[in-house]
């Protein structure tokens, strides 16, 4: 029978690379869903990504175009200095949950307030992966982490930060969207958010943020699976998808 | 331009402009307040960016962003915000990004005063955070000297690939000088289509700036190919004046605004017949050592003044290997040693020596 | 005659299960074999089921499944 190709792997996905991730672990989603958004829009020579700290600051060995580094939570300021000097090119920052949330707290809060023309890529595994699984800014009220052995007490460690809701509230931002990476029915969103995050930069629109609930097996104590569902049953019903804030 | 007389932060901010640097992040800190400020109004009439940072935090990783795509920018601060600079300033130079910082220093430490101080040199030379890696330090001790130090760090940070500071007294900030402005930077040396950001199409390749890299013998090379620049930086980039040291007995080693108080003690002794001069670094790191290694055979006493603890001075020692004996003067807390001040010390010396 | 045909890029597969899940047709499983990490890849045990919709690849985190349909 004569066929087409209905899915291969993005041609700006780094050739002959094993990627370092844990099984199951949705970077590796995220990262695939960033190159195929990078192949469709014809972007690869001029879009530059900014790696942050944490599992992801080995990224660039997966995505072929340039790329920085940036210290621990300061992405977005880095991508601001980028793109004030090169407003031609197109850049986005992919952080985690302590990157974004806590230690670059005033970095995104900033970015998004001055509505840089940039796009975020907001990780959101409730928990620090890289350094073993320590708590979060994001971690759930009564989580386990490394730090919080006996579970969250907000009381000790307070509350959970619902990002997308605190950026909201900002006049600068042109779009904010909370998707999911756990389950097959959350991915076309996922990969629809994402393309229209850097559809905007190219338009001119201003700040885009996408928040992607994701997996952490590892660090939860669970297997791929469970832990997709984990993402459904604990942390949707606190951090809730949709559309927080668009242009449009 | 002309002559025309002008406060140092502001001519300094003129001068990076005509340097070619059209994208300034920086965050108001007293006393360089004037740069940002000049900035905000003159980037915009020249096609450039002046961007108001968060904090010096995120100034200082907006050069790192901007400083990426290969285009010369810099940031402002002083001594504190310096401090905070710190994180961005190791990775950049782990990087190579090419970006120069201006220190309009303060008094300290802490939050101190905001009277002048040289407390930052031992911040600036030590490379100012973790890592091994050395940073190009530039010292103007007059406004003129500031303004044409500034093509010289952007040239020099393009040219090496590496951070570049100037450290500037608070005087120097605040005082106002008739200045020449060289108008447009005759040399230009960024090749960014080389390793820069932005240029894949150019380069036929990618780039990826990092410093990130887990392997011990890669690291290990790509350290030993930072101290194998820093070499190249060291043989090529001192510049030292000496002042009537050819047959001094006593020398006084100062930089920034006390070299030019100093320089009025020499000339009052001098006038006396007392055989004294004046060594003064114009960049204090890479420190002027064979500068420093010729006053050996004549110079019995060093006397080294500034406006901190003695941070050159162990600079100073090694430098003339510890075969003159060197003493400090200095004051700190935003006080400038006065020229009859440094003129006592200098008689002291003399007395001393018989 | 199936409609659509897997290929498993075998050496990246980490043996997650998340296409597994993902596949409306039970196409996949986890084989017997082993890769040269240690992993046991996936592979399509129910091949004459698979209509091609490409949602196993749209999910694995390694970019391992190539996804044909006829035309």
């Amino acid at each position: 029978m004569s066929e087409k190709i209905v899915y291969e792997r993005p041609k700006s996905w780094v050739k002959d690379v094993h990627t370092h991730y844990c099984p199951g672990c949705t970077h590796g989603i995220v990262h695939r869903i960033i190159c195929e958004t990078i192949d469709e829009l014809g972007i690869q020579e001029i879009t530059t990504g900014i790696a942050p700290v944490g599992c992801a600051a080995m990224m660039y060995n997966y995505i072929d175009i340039d790329y920085i580094e940036a210290p621990h939570g300061r992405a977005p300021a880095v991508a601001t200095g980028f793109k004030r000097v090169r407003p031609d090119r197109l850049i986005f920052t992919y952080q985690g949950d302590g990157d974004l949330a806590s230690i670059g707290a005033a970095e995104i809060v900033h970015a998004a307030n001055r509505s840089e023309n940039i796009t975020v890529i907001f990780i959101n595994n409730a928990i620090y992966g890289m350094t073993g699984g320590q708590m979060a800014p994001t971690t759930l009220i009564g989580q386990k982490t490394t730090t919080t052995k006996d579970g969250r007490d907000p009381q000790k460690a307070g509350y959970p930060m619902r990002m997308c809701e605190m950026l909201k509230t900002l006049e600068g931002p042109a779009y904010i969207e909370r998707v999911s990476a756990a389950k097959p029915a959350h991915l076309p969103s996922l990969k629809r958010a994402i393309k229209k995050a850097f559809q905007n930069q190219i338009d001119n629109k201003g700040f885009s943020l996408v928040e992607v609930l994701s997996t952490c097996p590892t660090n939860w104590g669970m297997s791929p699976l469970k832990s997709c569902d984990w993402v459904v049953e604990s942390m949707i019903p606190y951090y809730p998808l949709g559309l927080f804030k668009d242009f449009e | 331009m002309g002559r025309v007389l002008m406060k140092g932060t502001e001519a300094i901010a003129e001068a990076a402009i005509q340097a070619g640097c059209k994208h300034f992040f920086g965050y108001p800190i007293t006393p360089q307040n004037e740069i940002p400020e000049y900035m905000s109004k003159r980037l915009f009439e020249v096609g450039g960016v002046y961007l108001q940072a968060e904090s010096e935090v995120a100034a200082s990783n907006m050069i790192l962003g901007g400083g990426s795509t290969g285009e010369p920018v810099m940031t402002s601060s002083s001594s504190p915000g310096v401090s905070l600079m710190a994180e961005a300033i190791s990775y950049m130079a782990g990087q190579e990004t090419p970006v120069v910082i201006v220190n309009v220093m303060r008094a300290g430490p802490g939050l101190g005063g905001i009277l002048p101080a040289q407390g930052d040199y031992s911040q600036a030379t030590g490379g100012m955070a973790h890592g091994d890696f050395k940073l190009i330090v530039l010292a103007p001790s007059t406004v003129q000297e500031s303004v044409d130090m500034m093509q010289k760090a952007f040239n020099l940070a393009q040219k090496y690939r590496n951070p570049v500071v100037m450290i500037c007294d608070g005087v120097i900030g605040q005082i106002m000088e008739a200045v020449e402005i060289p108008e447009g930077n005759p040399e230009n040396l960024s090749n960014p289509v080389d390793w820069a950001c932005g240029y894949m199409k150019e380069r036929g390749k990618r780039t990826i700036l990092h410093s990130l890299i887990l392997d011990p013998e890669e690291l290990e090379s790509h350290n030993k190919h930072l101290e194998a620049k820093w070499k190249r930086i060291k043989e090529k980039e001192t510049d030292c004046e000496t002042y009537k040291t050819e047959d001094a007995e006593v020398v006084i080693s100062a930089f920034g605004t006390v070299a030019r108080i100093a320089r009025s003690v020499v000339d009052k002794l001098r006038a006396e017949g007392f055989k004294v001069g004046l060594i003064r670094p114009l960049l204090v790191s890479p420190f002027p050592e064979k500068e420093f290694e010729g006053l050996i055979s004549t110079c019995k006493h060093i006397l080294d003044v500034e406006m901190n603890w003695g941070q050159m001075k162990k600079d100073v020692e090694s430098a003339v290997k510890y075969r003159i004996p060197v003493s400090f003067f200095g004051h700190t807390g935003g006080i400038c040693p006065t020229v009859s001040e440094i003129e006592r010390e200098v008689r002291k010396i003399f007395t001393e020596l018989g | 005659m199936a409609k659509g045909r897997v290929e498993i890029l075998e050496e990246y597969c980490k043996s997650c299960s998340l296409c597994i899940e993902a596949c409306p047709k039970n196409v996949l499983a986890i084989s017997e074999t082993i890769n040269p990490k240690g992993y046991r890849p996936v592979t399509d045990v129910n091949s004459e089921d698979c209509i091609g919709c490409g949602m196993c690849a749209m999910r694995c985190p390694e970019a391992a499944i190539k996804v044909f349909k006829e035309k």
